[in-house]
């Protein structure tokens, strides 16, 4: 990476730091923490789908899995959030496992894969309904009750902390997998994936490992929606919503690349604020923005950041 | 076809009052324009409306607005916030597009356009989180529905409820369907309950399966379903089975139609179709499917069609093209309950504003309530009516003080 | 016991609503089959569907069965012009770009009718919606049979289009090779434009069908896509056969689970069909090899 980009990322991290300082305005901080922890769960989609190109349409999967961990440690056995945060990375890193296991197992990809999570989170949604331990369609209440421990604040700075410390770790997840040779792997899967094994990459084992990450991922970020919400059910912990928006944020801004998910992200929520702020006709505002984002995805079919990069990757390929 | 008449009447009169509101809300939006207006300037209190007025709850998440709004006018019309020198009340709209992040952010984006009060949300999940928000900032919150009952009495100083919460309506409906059924010579014995599987349907049929017992019912069996169920010809096939007396729905308005429409089609004999809270039991129902239906009951919020403001109220809502659903008087009368408060606390000092809410003595005015008080919050005045489909309209049944008729119970077999 | 007796009304039950289902994702498996793209658009155009029955009905006073001889060609020119002036024209050639521009028509079509329409749940009452046929173990309600031998009849009719006509064959040639089918002078983008707009008319059908027994509000349409996805991948990605069998599969299976695990957890059977299925036999039951 050249200087100037590392200075340049330097200066926007000390700027991300010294945010809640500089803005006073806290619907600004509760915003720019709703679009980072969107940049996170975008990221971990990113690895699996635009890594790996393994193309999830469930991975809300790990996201609930997590929200449920934490909440149910905290509310059931009084175990405080950040233990429980930990235990949501491990607990959505097993559903990984599971999932990944199952399908990689099969060989499903394409299509067949993105199906394939879609009724994982399905299934879970309706298993989450049906037991007991989760609070059936009741839901898990959380208490306020604010500290570190707890990971719940008063200020809006403090969630936005914690979001923008998940997003910093995100990113230097991707950037790991830039240049390392695991991420090489990855994207000589994603590419192609007879190719990359006849040259001795091993699929199955890359990608388990790709899916374990992503859902580690999601786990926390799922106790990070518990403790800033309080409130979680079936349909908010696995809902199909939010594994849209995962990998919205993602293909917006560009799927495969680093700062896809951020720069989708911040353009995603920038919009829907916007359209929202100016538009108070029910309805109106989202049809603005559903056109924005067709005219995004058909304008610029790399992501937002191919504007950036100023060339198109070569990833062209029509499936003949 | 009067159906016919009635959709071109709404379709015009939504232009109409689109203009209407636009005009007279303008200062509303141009808040939201310039979010660093500075907080009430003593011209006008502002009040912060956060409902779903996009996504699958739209529907009630724009009656809600609609009831809000009605209740600004009108209180604008009559002078305002008096005490403070005729201070006109000023709408900021908000959409939770049904989700808890989205209504947290909305109470964190109008607490710096210097919102003075909080109404709404209707979802609970909506409004657990954006009550918990508001809280930060001490902003007093007016729950105008939201039937889970832990929105109020957990510590939250600033929340208020007149309305009821899920738990003492379905004390209320398990209470008045005894009476009823005594009144009656006691003819029904056995109950199914058919419930939707979230917060809303699992509690409530949770508590019927204490409540009906003691009222000498018999629960058969507690049918929970999914949101959303296609199909009802199953759980109308184990109704049929099981020959209960009364069939409790408790579920949103897509399954209640479903359910209702099924039940007739499978041609199910029961005393009384007997649902608490019934999503889908309004008067657009009541239009659309008259012989579905007619001899339904259900227990939830409901006007005082004694109160000739209620009823005048409702006259101009239907000239307005609109339903007279409980969305709208439940989200008039929270708004007036926050005019109350801030006319009493003669300022727009939030503790002033809360110690006001705490004490106040509103009268419901349009709800069958009795006088209003707070404990932690719920107002301990509100009660559920059970209301009957008849001819076409909907009466109240019971509590006889507030009846319009008496109760079909049980209903003419078929 | 009580649920023996039960087991074949439920399996009537399942077949009735699965022909609707089927219906659904027939159009669903066509566009697949052909464009091999996931349409996240389908609920939506579904719903755009029943409210043009609904106006049809309420405003013209047009019977939902007669509004199918304009309901299938509107939807049929209303997909065919989508297509080809909009997704296509904007995909780039791109899968994933497609599925999000769906994804994006999804929104601004829910949006679009929650702003036109308003948000009322919207139900139609037909003299003969009450009417059922009574079978002795279950009374069917007679708009679901109706539903049940049109949606057969489109089926069949779907099926004579894609075997017997040249425009069927063309369909054909472009689903199995795209540039081969280019090549040998085959308007491509034309025939991708026809798939989608005989995918769309299948909806439109499907409109008119449900509504009778069906309600319409701007989500309605999001109720029906998941149940639509899994039937396509139970009855085979592409295959017509594959869609009706697996609409009555489904149909079956949400009505018999219903009935032994309750209608809530019931659901689960869908779900778990849909997985079995696809690490077993990815291919679906009448798929051939993609």
């Amino acid at each position: 990476m050249a200087v100037r980009t590392l200075l340049f990322l330097a200066a926007l991290l000390v700027l991300a730091l010294i945010a809640p300082l500089l803005i006073a305005n806290r619907f600004l901080i509760d915003v720019l923490t709703l679009i980072l922890f969107s940049a996170f769960l975008g990221q971990s989609w990113n690895i699996l789908g635009g890594y790996a190109g393994q193309f999830s349409f469930g991975s809300v999967v790990f996201f609930g899995t997590g929200a449920y961990t934490s909440s149910i440690l905290l509310m059931t056995f009084g175990i405080d959030a950040w233990i429980g945060a930990i235990a949501a990375l491990f607990a959505g890193a097993a559903v990984g496992a599971f999932v990944g296991f199952l399908s990689f197992r099969y060989g499903l990809r394409g299509s067949y894969f993105a199906l394939i999570t879609l009724a994982f989170a399905e299934v879970f949604k309706v298993l989450a309904n049906s037991v007991e331990f989760t609070g059936g369609g009741i839901g898990i209440f959380i208490e306020h009750e604010p500290g570190l421990a707890r990971l719940q604040f008063d200020d809006p700075a403090g969630y936005y902390y914690i979001a923008l410390a998940l997003t910093v770790v995100s990113l230097a997840i991707a950037w790991w997998l830039e240049r390392s040779r695991f991420g090489a792997y990855l994207k000589a899967i994603r590419e192609n994936e007879d190719a990359a094994e006849a040259l001795g990459v091993n699929a199955f084992r890359c990608k388990m490992y790709a899916i374990m990450i992503s859902g580690a991922m999601g786990g926390v970020g799922g106790t990070f929606y518990a403790q800033k919400f309080l409130y979680i059910d079936p349909p908010i912990a696995y809902g199909v919503a939010t594994s849209v928006e995962m990998l919205l944020v993602s293909i917006v801004g560009g799927m495969g690349t680093v700062f896809g998910p951020l720069v989708g992200s911040f353009v995603l929520h920038g919009v829907n604020e916007v359209t929202r702020h100016y538009i108070q006709t029910p309805g109106l505002s989202l049809i603005v923005y559903g056109l924005i984002l067709i005219a995004i995805i058909g304008y610029l079919p790399n992501g937002l950041i191919g504007l950036f990069k100023g060339r198109a990757r070569p990833k062209d390929a029509e499936d003949a | 076809m009067s159906k016919k008449s009635h959709e071109r009447s709404n379709r015009t009169s939504v232009s109409r009052r689109r203009f209407v509101a636009g005009a007279s809300a303008l200062a509303a939006a141009g808040s939201l324009g310039f979010p660093h207006v500075a907080r009430a300037d003593g011209h006008s209190v502002k009040i912060g409306l956060i409902h779903p007025v996009t996504g699958f709850l739209a529907f009630a998440g724009n009656q809600c607005r609609y009831g809000c709004q009605l209740a600004i006018n009108d209180i604008n019309a009559a002078g305002g916030v008096k005490s403070m020198g005729g201070a006109k009340l000023e709408a900021v709209l908000g959409d939770s597009q049904a989700k808890p992040q989205i209504g947290a952010a909305e109470v964190e984006k109008m607490n710096e356009a210097g919102v003075n009060a909080f109404s709404g949300c209707y979802q609970s999940s909506v409004g657990l989180a954006a009550t918990a928000a508001a809280a930060k900032y001490n902003l007093p919150f007016s729950i105008d529905i939201g039937v889970s009952d832990r929105l109020v009495g957990r510590g939250l100083k600033n929340v208020f409820r007149m309305a009821d919460g899920y738990g003492r309506i379905a004390n209320d409906a398990a209470v008045n369907l005894g009476r009823i059924n005594k009144a009656a010579g006691s003819p029904a014995k056995t109950v199914v309950v058919v419930h939707e599987e979230s917060e809303y349907g699992s509690g409530t049929a949770k508590l019927m399966q204490e409540l009906l017992p003691q009222q000498g019912f018999d629960v058969l069996e507690t049918i929970k379903h999914a949101n959303p169920t296609r199909n009802f010809d199953n759980i109308a096939l184990r109704i049929k089975s099981m020959k209960p007396d009364v069939v409790m729905p408790i579920n949103y308005p897509g399954e209640y139609v479903l359910l209702a429409r099924t039940l007739k089609q499978q041609r199910i004999d029961f005393a009384a179709s007997y649902s608490v809270l019934g999503g889908g039991f309004n008067f657009k129902f009541i239009n659309d499917l008259p012989d579905v239906a007619e001899y339904m009951i259900d227990v939830n919020h409901w006007y005082n069609p004694k109160s000739e403001v209620a009823r005048e109220m409702r006259g101009r809502v239907e000239a307005d093209g609109k339903f007279f659903t409980f969305e709208v008087y439940l989200a008039y009368n929270s708004i007036r309950l926050l005019h109350d408060a801030f006319e009493r606390a003669g300022s727009t000092d939030n503790d002033a504003v809360i110690a006001a809410l705490e004490s106040s003595t509103l009268d419901p005015l349009i709800m069958p309530y009795g006088p209003t008080k707070f404990v932690n919050g719920q107002n301990t005045g509100s009660r559920a009516v059970s209301i009957q489909a008849l001819k076409g309209d909907v009466d109240i049944i019971y509590p006889t003080e507030f009846a319009t008729a008496k109760p079909v119970f049980p209903r003419p077999r078929a | 016991m009580l649920s023996m007796t039960m087991m074949p009304a439920a399996i009537v039950n399942g077949l009735m609503f699965g022909a609707i289902y089927a219906l659904v994702a027939l159009g669903l498996t066509l566009i697949y089959g052909v464009l091999h793209i996931i349409n996240f658009a389908h609920g939506a155009l579904l719903m755009l569907a029943l409210y043009a029955t609904f106006y049809l009905f309420s405003l013209a006073g047009i019977d939902p069965y007669v509004s199918l001889l304009i309901v299938v060609p509107g939807s049929f020119f209303f997909g065919y012009a989508l297509y080809r002036w909009g997704i296509g024209k904007l995909a780039h050639g791109r899968d994933q770009n497609i599925l999000l521009i769906t994804l994006g028509l999804a929104i601004v079509f829910e949006n679009g009718a929650l702003f036109l329409f308003s948000a009322d749940q919207q139900t139609i009452d037909v003299p003969y919606a009450y009417e059922s046929l009574d079978l002795g173990f279950v009374f069917l309600a007679l708009p679901k049979v109706i539903s049940f031998f049109a949606s057969l009849t489109i089926c069949l009719l779907l099926w004579l289009l894609m075997a017997k006509t040249d425009m069927g064959k063309a369909i054909r040639a472009v689903a199995k090779e795209r540039q081969g089918a280019r090549l040998v002078g085959i308007n491509v983008e034309h025939v991708f434009a026809l798939s989608y707009g005989i995918g769309i008319a299948c909806l439109g059908a499907a409109g008119c069908l449900l509504l009778p027994s069906f309600y319409v509000d701007p989500s309605t349409g999001n109720i029906f896509v998941i149940i639509a996805f899994t039937i396509v991948v139970l009855g085979g990605m592409g295959s017509f056969v594959g869609a009706l069998v697996g609409g009555f599969i489904i149909g079956i299976t949400e009505s018999v689970g219903g009935l032994y695990l309750g209608e809530s957890l019931g659901q689960i059977g869908i779900s778990l069909i849909f997985i079995l299925i696809l690490l077993f036999r990815p291919t679906g039951l009448f798929g051939s090899k993609v």
